[in-house]
């Protein structure tokens, strides 16, 4: 663990500006809950702990019906997870804000750092991913918007340059008669780091039949991604239980997982398979009891 | 590298200078020398440390000290109020929810604010909010029986638990 | 009845090379080696005609290691302490204070049976809870003893005041660290450390070379086990070679943690890295590497090669051919179990202080303080009368805070420094180097008679045990047979090297393993007989008197009540409701766990208020203290309040073993009920003189001294109490207890689950543990015992284990190595059988370990049960259930499913 400065700015220019002068490694830190262990195991030896918590652009969390969610990277888990709105028009969200760690990390845990982090196994990615979020980030060259997809780019790398921040995510209001649900897999019931996981999400058309269907993968490749074979093998049919059934076939088929300690590739196929099905129901169910 | 601190501490203001790399667990044991409050793992995967920062329960092993300028922080040693134990320290002793007791004070640091905000807990409720605390002498059951009993000692909800 | 003067301690020395016990009286050996493996010689034994008849022969051990502890306290052994004057018969009537409102407490789920008090008892002042049926042990009845007493230094732990290990601050106190070996087998061909001493803040380095040469060679005794001194040396500081990785190299102290952490950054070590074998499959093959290049199996008419096997133990009676001929089934079944960890929550931390005059003073969270004291002393070539250790609270054991790992560190940097010096562990460090428990190879062949009578078994039980021999491989042996008789019987148990860390106990070490085995094939051999698995287990159960494996006659135990107990039980007679869509089962195993006696020491002062300050040699892991204060009290009819128990250290208190091995309440009450008779004694002595008759005719009742059979005003112990100091000076009572025999334990598991098939996982509904407990002291506390064990069982049967890379450990965590959350867990119901020991303080024995032998294959059961699959390695995680019940997926690549020693 090497020595290191700690800075804690309270606007976004005076951190961009701290991030462009910087001399060695600068590293932001909103919950700490990945960032603090790598620094004092050696993983990470930055020079400058840049505190991203004190900054109000990044502490936003407000819902408007027009333009949908504007998400803060600095926000916690769990005043994610308990705000109204994210629980009435974000449930999947909400269901993965609340999966994360224990009540301690969520207290902590930013979906920011979750983001940031990329992990592929990161819970609260697939759902951002099913909901179309967008990506804010700001940096010394200005600013620019990605879709989350695009912001990964393999395990703990993302598209962020040395001197940029993530700002915020922004989530558009869920599709009319839309439901969406976030399901892991974990070998205990809780404090464990999914061996899967899968989003879905389901708009039905007026007839009961699939208008569209999102599907999104943790843990199961490089960074959690979409799949987009299995959606469209719902699109414009039935979801009956042969379609749930086939669209986890596809599912799992483009999964590329690995065997790590968390578990082998092709168990992880396995539950992609039934982690897509189960998202699905859970998503019929949802509409059942009265579409959004 | 150190950089001057300051934040209450059980209602005490204290002022210190610390190395960037300390975590709030060790200004508060090292440093402050309250030692009630455990580490047990030091990367937050067993729930020893658990303070309350600001009033929400987190695990201090995880919080650099400098993270905690001008905050509240609640460790163990602040719920005994006046000398009088509080009436989930009194539940876990009379159920005999502590054997080593090394992962009680950050337990009870969770369980106390679980019950303050969930005055009627079904035990799978109970379950889940400890689920961030790993005790490894009891299987969890005389604990469980001890944050019931707590709370059925609770005045009761006034709209939902 | 097993009263023999002087207890076979559990298991051989484990001493480089060490044998069966019973070869060490073997007629000469054929050499054979017919089913042996590799080169590994089977020594055929003599046993086949002499296990029942000669029961005595086995308990005379080959190597009494321990003997001469025994024989220094010669009057203490086996003898429960006698009493000099008369128990006071079950005549309590003393109004004391009424505990708080304990009795109201909400266990009625937890306590079916309603109190069966006899009719002729006492109203007592304090009523037993339902639990505790007053039940007389020698014509007593008792007052304290059974009672649900609170917790006597449960403040101190709910406030946070109690001092554990790592909560000691010494003026001018240094910080150390550790470096570590990343390779899991090297030789070490030079250490630089120039750097890190030139780093500002660091005030020494240590390495081997600063370790004086060992004095003496051989084992040094932990309790239960030995270590040879020489591998406890290469455990605190790796010299020429490292072993496993996490090994020790250097230590560094600072002025801060984060000062000598940069430090270690600047050692330079220069390694040859040697190939590594992970497991003791591979170790055992001819032409592996070897771990030792001193290690040779000590058979006759074996080629004196280095071996990796570093002991071959061998238990044999009747004829196993015969008996398999006899046999109209047979089953035959090889298991598994993986690496797991104690996992006490409390990293290891200690703090040393060295004197100008060379004493040296250390504080320590330990299971044994005068345990840690013996080795520091082996090690560092220190006289016993220098060195004093102080036992810090401690945050779980297990077994694991036996051998000295931190202590030697920091004296070694607290003498060259002249400053305190305090290491605390992380919990990496925790993981990767403290010592696990051990993983296991065992096959096994059962064979039964249509009724279900067993007639032989075989069995091959390998135990690795990491980078130094010393696995509880016999003990496996014993313990996975205990419950069953067995006419034809041979276990052949090897003790096999390999580069992992050294394990050391964990819970009933040597059990867990064996029990998954043995339970398995037992419930594999009743279904093939379409017996009811607990029936098959009746027919069978070992009866008091029989052999256990290794000859001994079994002492008296509850097991036949235990088994009768299960029977009447609803959680086993109540059908399992089934759901549909949903995987269930039930399932049933059994456990045996022998423990250790060993000694124990204390005393106890009168104070002149009549209230009681007791001394204890051995560490309060949990709840030790109120079991003694409750045994106090029982004996001057005192309430436990009244008595102060302290925990003393190395200067303060008579030698006393390691608190493990279920020994603590059975020996250590037997010391302190041994100290109140002295004291008593003495009081009532002064009693006599006082009313002018013979030490002998005073009789102690109800807090009163009285002449016996006389009508006579007695004399209260209070007044004794309040005069002491004027006539007849302080009175302080001794207890010591030594050589008690051993008092088995037994358990029985009942568990239901629920397998979701989809994904594997095994979500517990109900678990019920049954366990002869002897007496208990303190129900309360029994169950937490009980409760505790369970969980830990059900950790290593479901998702603990090492998972290992090429001997580089992968999950070094809390996170990846997975002890069970609350969330895990159910409540875990307990069933006590109070059949007492013959020898134990008020029938007590044992409570501790047995609780974590029969879950896994009361789990595996289940699961069998609900699935139809049969598990046969441990832990049984999601995955590893799935891809055994789905065998139609053929397994691409291998699973990275956590087994034993991949
Ligand atoms: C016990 C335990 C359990 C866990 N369980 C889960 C789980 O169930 N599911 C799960 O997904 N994760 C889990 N995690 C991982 C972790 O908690 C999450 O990834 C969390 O969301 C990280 O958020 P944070 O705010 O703590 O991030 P930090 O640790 O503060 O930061 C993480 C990374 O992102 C960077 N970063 C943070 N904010 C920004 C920003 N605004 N701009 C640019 N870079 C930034 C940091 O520099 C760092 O590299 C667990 C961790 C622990 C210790
Ligand atoms: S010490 Fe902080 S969670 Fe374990
Ligand atoms: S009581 Fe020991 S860890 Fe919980």
């Amino acid at each position: 663990m090497r020595a290191f400065e700690y800075r804690a700015p309270t606007t976004l220019s005076e951190a961009l500006k701290l991030l462009a002068e910087a001399k060695g490694e600068v590293r932001p830190l909103a919950g700490g809950t990945d960032l603090v262990p790598q620094v004092r195991e050696g993983r990470k030896r930055p020079t400058m702990v840049l505190d991203v918590k004190r900054i109000s652009e990044l502490r936003r969390l407000e819902y408007d019906p027009g333009m949908g969610l504007r998400l803060g990277a600095a926000v916690s888990c769990s005043v994610i997870a308990s705000h109204p709105q994210v629980r009435r028009y974000f449930p999947a969200l909400a269901q993965a804000c609340a999966l994360v760690g224990s009540i301690q990390i969520q207290n902590r845990a930013t979906v920011g750092g979750n983001i940031c982090n990329a992990s592929p196994s990161a819970d609260t990615v697939p759902p951002l991913l099913c909901l179309d979020a967008r990506a804010f980030i700001a940096g010394g060259r200005g600013q620019r918007e990605v879709a989350l997809e695009s912001f990964f780019r393999g395990p703990g790398r993302t598209i962020l340059a040395r001197d940029e921040l993530l700002v915020e995510v922004v989530v558009p209001p869920p599709p009319k008669f839309s439901a969406a649900s976030y399901m892991r897999f974990i070998p205990r019931s809780e404090m464990d780091i999914a061996v899967a996981g899968v989003a879905s999400l389901v708009v039905l058309d007026g007839g009961r039949q699939c208008q569209e269907a999102r599907i999104a993968l943790a843990a199961v490749a490089p960074q959690p991604s979409r799949a987009p074979e299995a959606e469209a093998a719902l699109q414009g049919r039935p979801l009956d239980a042969k379609a749930l059934e086939e669209a986890g076939e596809l599912a799992a088929k483009m999964a590329k997982p690995i065997t790590d300690i968390r578990g082998g590739a092709e168990y992880r196929r396995e539950l992609v398979k039934v982690l897509t099905r189960r998202t699905l129901e859970q998503c019929l169910e949802a509409l059942k009891r009265g579409p959004r | 590298m150190k950089q001057p601190l300051t934040f209450t501490l059980n209602g005490e203001e204290r002022v210190l200078y610390v190395d960037t790399r300390a975590t709030l667990l060790e200004a508060v044991r090292d440093y402050l020398g309250l030692t009630g409050t455990k580490e047990g793992c030091g990367n937050g995967n067993c729930g020893a440390c658990t303070v309350w920062l600001d009033g929400e329960p987190a695990y201090s092993c995880l919080v650099l000290a400098v993270e905690a300028q001008g905050a509240r922080v609640m460790t163990v040693e602040g719920l005994a109020e006046g000398g009088r134990l509080d009436p989930l320290q009194r539940a876990l002793i009379e159920e005999g929810g502590l054997q080593c007791g090394f992962c009680t004070p950050g337990l009870l640091m969770m369980a106390r604010s679980f019950l303050d905000r969930h005055r009627r807990p079904t035990e799978r409720e109970i379950r889940g909010a400890i689920a961030g605390n790993l005790c490894r002498c009891t299987g969890y059951d005389k604990i469980v029986r001890a944050i019931q009993r707590a709370a059925r000692g609770q005045t009761p909800p006034q709209a939902e638990g | 009845m097993a009263t023999s003067t002087k207890t076979r301690q559990f298991g051989p020395p484990l001493k480089r090379g060490s044998v069966a016990p019973k070869r060490a009286q073997a007629p000469p050996k054929k050499p054979a080696a017919t089913k042996a493996p590799g080169s590994v010689a089977r020594a055929p034994s003599a046993a086949t005609r002499q296990q029942q008849s000669t029961p005595k022969r086995a308990q005379t051990p080959p190597k009494k290691s321990i003997a001469p502890r025994q024989q220094s306290a010669p009057k203490q052994a086996q003898t429960p302490p006698k009493k000099s004057i008369t128990p006071r018969q079950q005549s309590a009537p003393r109004q004391a204070q009424t505990p708080p409102k304990k009795s109201t407490a909400p266990q009625q789920q937890r306590a079916p049976k309603p109190a069966q008090a006899p009719p002729q008892a006492p109203v007592q002042a304090v009523p037993p809870t339902p639990k505790a049926q007053p039940q007389r042990v020698n014509g007593r009845t008792f007052r304290v003893i059974g009672q649900r007493t609170e917790r006597v230094d449960a403040v101190e732990r709910v406030t946070g005041q109690a001092a554990f290990g790592a909560d000691i601050t010494l003026p001018g106190m240094l910080w150390a660290k550790v470096l570590r070996s990343p390779y899991a087998h090297a030789r070490i061909k030079g250490i630089d450390t120039a750097a890190a001493l030139r780093h500002p803040g660091v005030l020494a380095v240590v390495t081997a070379a600063d370790l004086p040469p060992l004095a003496s060679k051989g084992p040094v005794q932990l309790g239960e086990l030995s270590i040879d001194v020489a591998a406890l040396r290469e455990l605190v500081l790796a010299s020429k070679k490292v072993r496993f990785q996490g090994q020790p190299v250097a230590s560094v102290a600072a002025i801060d943690p984060y000062t000598a952490a940069e430090a270690l950054e600047l050692i330079h070590v220069d390694y040859e890295p040697l190939p590594v074998l992970e497991n003791a499959l591979d170790a055992m093959k001819p032409g592996a590497p070897v771990v030792h290049d001193d290690i040779f199996i000590q058979n006759p008419g074996e080629r004196r090669s280095p071996s990796n096997i570093a002991a071959h133990i061998e238990f044999e009676r009747g004829d196993v051919e015969a008996g398999f001929a006899q046999a109209d089934v047979v089953v035959e079944e090889s298991y598994e179990s993986a690496m797991v960890h104690q996992a006490y929550l409390e990293p290891q931390a200690a703090a040393a202080s060295v004197d100008a005059g060379g004493r040296t003073t250390v504080w320590t969270t330990t299971q044994g303080a005068f345990t840690i004291k013996l080795q520091l002393c082996a090690l560092l070539g220190l006289g016993q009368n220098l060195v004093r250790v102080v036992p810090l609270e401690i945050g779980g054991g297990f077994g694991g805070k036996i051998n000295v790992l931190v202590e030697p560190l920091c004296v070694l940097l607290s003498r060259r420094t002249g400053r305190p010096v305090k290491l605390v562990l992380t919990r990496d460090e925790v993981l990767r180097a403290t010592g696990p428990g051990s993983p296991s190879f065992i096959t096994l062949k059962v064979g039964a008679k249509k009724d279900g009578t067993l007639t032989a078994l075989t069995g091959r039980l390998i135990y690795d045990a990491g980078a130094f021999p010393g696995a509880p491989v016999a003990a496996g042996c014993v313990v996975g047979l205990g419950p069953y008789r067995v006419p034809n019987l041979r276990l052949d148990g090897y003790d096999v090297v390999t580069n992992k860390p050294r394990v050391q106990p964990y819970r009933a070490p040597g059990a867990p393993q064996a029990a998954f085995a043995f339970e398995s094939s037992m419930d594999r051999i009743a279904e093939k007989l379409r017996l009811d698995p607990l029936e098959f287990r009746r027919r069978n159960a070992i009866a008091v008197g029989e052999s256990l494996a290794d000859g001994r006659p079994l002492p008296p135990v509850g097991l036949k009540q235990l088994l009768d107990r299960v029977a009447r039980h609803p959680c086993w007679t109540r059908p399992l409701e089934q759901e549909r869509g949903h995987a269930r089962g039930r399932g049933l195993a059994l456990g045996c766990w022998l423990g250790s006696t060993l000694s124990s020491a204390c005393h106890l002062m009168v104070n002149a208020d009549g209230s009681l300050t007791l001394v204890l040699g051995g560490v309060d892991l949990t709840g030790t203290r109120t079991a003694m204060a409750q045994i106090a009290a029982e004996e001057f009819g005192l309430e436990p309040g009244q008595v102060h128990v302290r925990v003393g250290d190395t200067d303060s208190v008579g030698y006393t073993d390691v608190s493990a091995g279920s020994r603590v309440t059975y020996v250590m009450g037997a010391a302190v009920q041994q100290a109140c008779q002295d004291a008593l004694g003495q009081l009532g002595e002064r009693a006599a003189e006082q009313l002018g008759a013979g030490a002998g005719e005073v009789e102690f009742r109800a807090g009163v001294f009285n002449l016996r059979g006389s009508k006579k005003k007695g004399i209260p112990y209070l007044e004794l109490a309040r005069t002491s100091l004027r006539r007849g000076g302080p009175v302080v009572g001794r207890g010591t207890a030594s050589g008690l025999p051993v008092a088995p334990a037994f358990a029985a598991h009942v568990v239901d689950v629920e397998v979701d098939r989809e994904t594997g996982k095994v979500s517990i509904l109900k678990y019920t543990a049954f366990q002869d407990v002897g007496r208990a002291v303190n129900p309360t506390q029994v169950e937490g015992q009980i409760q505790g064990g369970v969980a830990q069982g059900v950790g290593l049967a479901l998702t603990e284990a090492y998972i290992w890379t090429r001997g580089a450990l992968k999950n070094a965590s809390l996170l990846d190595y997975r002890l069970p959350t609350a969330l895990d867990l159910p409540f875990i119901a307990t069933e006590l059988i109070e059949a007492p020991a013959p020898d134990g303080p008020y029938g007590v024995r044992g409570v501790g370990e047995v609780p974590i032998v029969p879950a896994a294959p009361a789990l595996a059961n289940a699961i069998y049960r609900a699935v139809g699959v049969r598990m046969k390695a441990l832990p049984m995680t999601p995955e590893a259930v799935f891809m055994a019940s789905h065998p139609r997926a053929p397994v691409q690549e291998p699973a990275a499913s956590p087994v034993a020693g991949r």
